[in-house]
């Protein structure tokens, strides 16, 4: 924007995106609640929104790849997008405190449950005031093996952590571009393109995790509904795994705007948040590994095993 | 659309600070903070008349004991025939509606979005918010939100239309109680809110910390800048405990989990920790807004620098820090054990201290000041003293041992609404009649301005005051009807709500006379005690404000 500005602030023209943002989110919420109570086009009016509110994302960030490449960035506007990530991810932190909070409610005060045959039944006191000794995960349920697929999954997010870092370095050093040859040069990647082989190596091990995750809940041995510990499993590790999701995608459009060469080893923020965000969703599910998982599980029949 | 924004942007090539996008880019599509802060405000006094009118509705059912027009409405809304327990849920939908309007559409969108968005940029020497655009998302999403809670009034809800569930929307009345899909409008309405209010604190967070001129260090930023940056990490990390909450909530209530249904396990004392964990730190998201305002104020018109500067912007950064550890002083009857009760009533306690300094700081100020009663000055001034009283009243519940008396009575609804309606809400009028020529360039009638107050400060005692007796004898919040022993204080009430609502006519006359005959206002019309940097600009500002930096020494 040309002016009379002797600042280095980002000033913004007029945008439609917020408002067609917002208004998409009206169609997608009250859609929803349409859907859950089963009335007609609930599903359709929330799918509309939804589209409307994926398309706004689109077409609002692909306007701010534009500044960037424009130069609107300047180092200013950059520390703000530093100080907005950095405090997106702790509001996401708080947010994943709350189904932490949920979890140890249960686990640290359970109550007297037992599973039979897939039914949840209150285990009766010795008369009719007492309580008899609270149990958790409910007595009957058999949990996930942690040492198996989750332990497996712990590393697939570590050793993405590390590879993502790896590419970074590379962009830092500049380590990009070289000869085309190979398995690598049939995807585009030169020789010494750290940060596309990195990229890619971390997409590949988060659709991985994903998948192996997904595999997890299809054979998992109790049911979504009905019991606390599966709400709370199945919520604290469904929201995280929606976050290694969305993450996966940042990580894409990532690989995306390198092989357009929008990263430079000076100024590629984009690239950064991104590693930002999966380093933040790695440290979630190592809570979840640790606390659900293993310490949520100790003691508790293992399926399987 | 991005036509619209590219012919804009050539304009500018033969820019001018005053140039403005025209009316549907200007308004609609706006990256400008005073315009959205414009947005802010007139949202938020529609927000208010609708919950204000909510309020008197409550008050004319409230004035005699017995039902009075309770059937009558809920004939009106649900048809004729409609049951007693219609009308009985119809009470409850009323009085969620104005909590929930009065918190997340009135106060905060007014005092955070409203001034925040005018005033801080400026105040800190500013061109705009870190994220313009955010900006407005931040605004129009409490649209769709505002649409959502409202339009719940309309579908079935727990024994009659509407979220009948209170603002706390404790578990399980709002989950097997409220089956309906009023509650889920509700719960959406909230998790919109709440990224709107997510969006807008990470935006002020970052503008207070990137942005501010050369010179302007933190330790001598405007106090109310200090306040709205500390108000943004509350709501930054209160908000997302609330939404994960509500959304265990509406899992509980749609996809059959059971995180407070204790049939599977559950526990609905779980929601009520979440709830408050959010809802303590909501409280002072409201009042210390506030504080900014009424330092800014006290300070002009005293022509004094703020007493104990520093000390008053760490009472703040304290009072933000303890509110975030003494939730269940919510819950004390709720079946926690005598020693987390002690706990929490001794850091409740605490809270006192902070205040007290605020409270201390804003009288040394004004001693031996060369006081000016001003419009905006003695809304501070009745702001100080309201919120005293409520402060008082809020050691005194406290104790979790006088709360076992206390709890659910109106001695809490008073104990609220003095700290809410005549703290927040008078720190609301201060701040408007302050700025509103620096905002609109033209003066507010300052006879019509005094009445306002006047009749507007007898009105809220005369209904707030009587309730700490009603309180005190035993009257239980959130009921439609009640014993003829507690008629008498609640026709007060009621009619100090009639003459609350009158002066809120001189109120809208006043604005009205602004925008049609009010005299032209000069860019430092309080003159010498007002320092800030909104004061050496015009009023209005110019559309972009310091394209060249300002620099503080």
């Amino acid at each position: 924007m040309a002016g009379a500005k002797n600042h280095d602030y980002h000033i913004l023209p007029p945008s439609i995106h917020p408002l067609m943002g917002s208004m998409s989110a009206l169609l997608a919420f009250g859609g929803l609640v349409m859907w859950m109570h089963k009335m007609p086009y609930g599903g359709l009016i929330s799918g509309l929104g939804w589209i409307g509110i994926l398309y706004t994302f689109f077409a609002w960030w692909s306007d701010v790849v534009k500044e960037a490449q424009g130069g609107d960035h300047t180092p200013v506007v950059q520390l703000h997008l530093r100080y907005g990530m950095i405090l997106f991810i702790a509001s996401e932190v708080m947010f994943f405190v709350g189904w932490f909070w949920a979890f140890f409610d249960f686990a640290l005060f359970p109550r007297p449950l037992q599973v039979i045959e897939g039914a949840i039944e209150i285990i009766q006191g010795p008369n009719s005031v007492t309580m008899a000794a609270g149990q958790f995960p409910a007595k009957g349920l058999e949990v996930i093996d942690a040492f198996g697929f989750p332990l497996l999954n712990t590393l697939i997010l570590l050793c993405s952590g590390t590879t993502v870092t790896w590419a970074h370095h590379a962009l830092i050093n500049n380590e990009r571009g070289g000869e085309l040859t190979g398995f690598w040069g049939a995807l585009g990647v030169g020789a010494n393109d750290n940060l596309k082989k990195g990229l890619w190596i971390t997409i590949l091990l988060g659709a991985l995790f994903s998948t192996i995750q997904i595999y997890e809940y299809i054979h998992a041995p109790f049911a979504f509904k009905g019991l606390n510990y599966s709400s709370a499993f199945y919520m604290a590790t469904g929201f995280h795994g929606f976050h290694v999701f969305v993450g996966t995608i940042f990580l894409i459009v990532c690989l995306v705007r390198s092989y357009k060469g929008h990263f430079t080893p000076r100024q590629h923020f984009g690239f950064e948040a991104a590693a930002w965000y999966w380093h933040f969703v790695d440290v979630v599910w190592l809570f979840l590994f640790v606390a659900v998982y293993v310490w949520g599980g100790w003691g508790a029949p293992v399926h399987g095993g | 659309m991005t036509t619209v924004a590219a012919t804009h942007d050539h304009a500018h090539d033969h820019h001018d600070a005053d140039h403005h996008p025209g009316f549907f880019a200007r308004w609609f599509m706006s990256t400008n903070h005073k315009d959205i802060g414009t947005l802010y405000l007139i949202f938020a006094i529609f927000a208010g008349i609708i919950g204000g009118a909510i309020s008197g509705l409550m008050r004319a059912e409230l004035a005699q004991p017995g039902i009075q027009y309770l059937t009558t409405w809920a004939a009106m809304l649900e048809g004729e025939g409609a049951s007693i327990d219609q009308a009985y849920h119809m009470w409850n939908v009323l009085i969620t509606a104005h909590g929930l309007i009065m918190v997340f559409f009135m106060v905060m969108p007014a005092i955070i979005g409203g001034f925040g968005n005018w005033f801080i940029p400026i105040m800190i020497g500013a061109p705009d918010m870190a994220f313009p655009r955010m900006n407005n998302v931040s605004f129009w999403l409490l649209v769709p939100s505002f649409i959502l809670l409202l339009g719940s009034a309309f579908v079935p809800g727990g024994t009659g239309l509407g979220a009948g569930t209170g603002w706390t929307v404790y578990a399980p009345l709002s989950t097997y109680g409220s089956q309906g899909p009023a509650v889920d409008m509700a719960i959406f309405s909230l998790h919109l809110a709440g990224a709107s209010s997510i969006m807008g604190a990470i935006n002020f967070i970052t503008t207070i910390f990137n942005m501010r001129a050369p010179g302007m260090t933190l330790h001598k930023m405007p106090l109310f800048a200090w306040s709205v940056l500390v108000t943004a990490f509350l709501l930054l990390l209160a908000l997302p405990v609330l939404a994960a909450a509500i959304t265990m909530l509406l899992t509980d209530r749609n996809f059959g989990t059971t995180f407070f249904d204790p049939a599977g396990g559950g526990d609905p004392v779980l929601y009520q920790h979440l709830f408050w964990f959010f809802g303590h730190p909501e409280v002072y998201i409201m009042i210390l807004p506030g504080f900014g305002i009424v330092s800014q104020i006290i300070s002009t018109f005293s022509k004094k620098p703020i007493f104990g500067y520093l000390g008053m912007a760490y009472a703040m950064v304290a009072i933000g820090v303890v509110g975030f550890i003494v939730w269940a002083h919510h819950m004390f009857t709720t079946g926690l054990d005598v020693n987390t009760k002690m706990y929490f009533t001794a850091a409740t306690m605490v809270i006192a201290v902070p205040t007290g300094i605020k409270i201390f700081s804003w009288i040394a100020t004004m001693w031996g000041g060369s006081i000016r009663f001003t419009v905006p000055m003695v809304w501070a001034l009745g702001f100080i003293f309201m919120f005293t009283v409520g402060g008082v009243t809020g050691v005194v519940l406290a104790n979790g041992g006088v709360d076992n008396y206390m709890h659910d009575t109106y001695y809490v609804v008073a104990h609220f609404h003095y700290v809410l309606s005549l703290g927040a809400v008078f720190s609301l009028f201060a701040g408007f009649t302050y700025w509103f020529a620096k905002m609109s360039g033209r003066h507010l009638n300052e006879f019509l301005g005094h009445l306002h107050f006047w009749v507007f400060f007898i009105g809220v005692n005369l209904i707030f005051f009587p309730m700490h007796f009603l309180g005190l004898q035993g009257m239980p919040r959130r009921y439609p009807d009640y014993p003829d022993a507690f008629g008498y204080w609640n026709e007060i009430a009621s009619i100090g709500y009639v003459i609350m609502a009158a002066s809120m006519v001189i109120f809208f006359v006043n604005v009205a006379y602004a925008f049609i005959a009010g005299r032209k206002a000069e860019d430092n019309y309080w003159g010498e005690g007002a320092t800030t940097l909104e004061w050496t600009l015009s009023s209005p500002p110019p559309f972009h404000q310091f394209e060249t930096l300002p620099k503080i020494d």
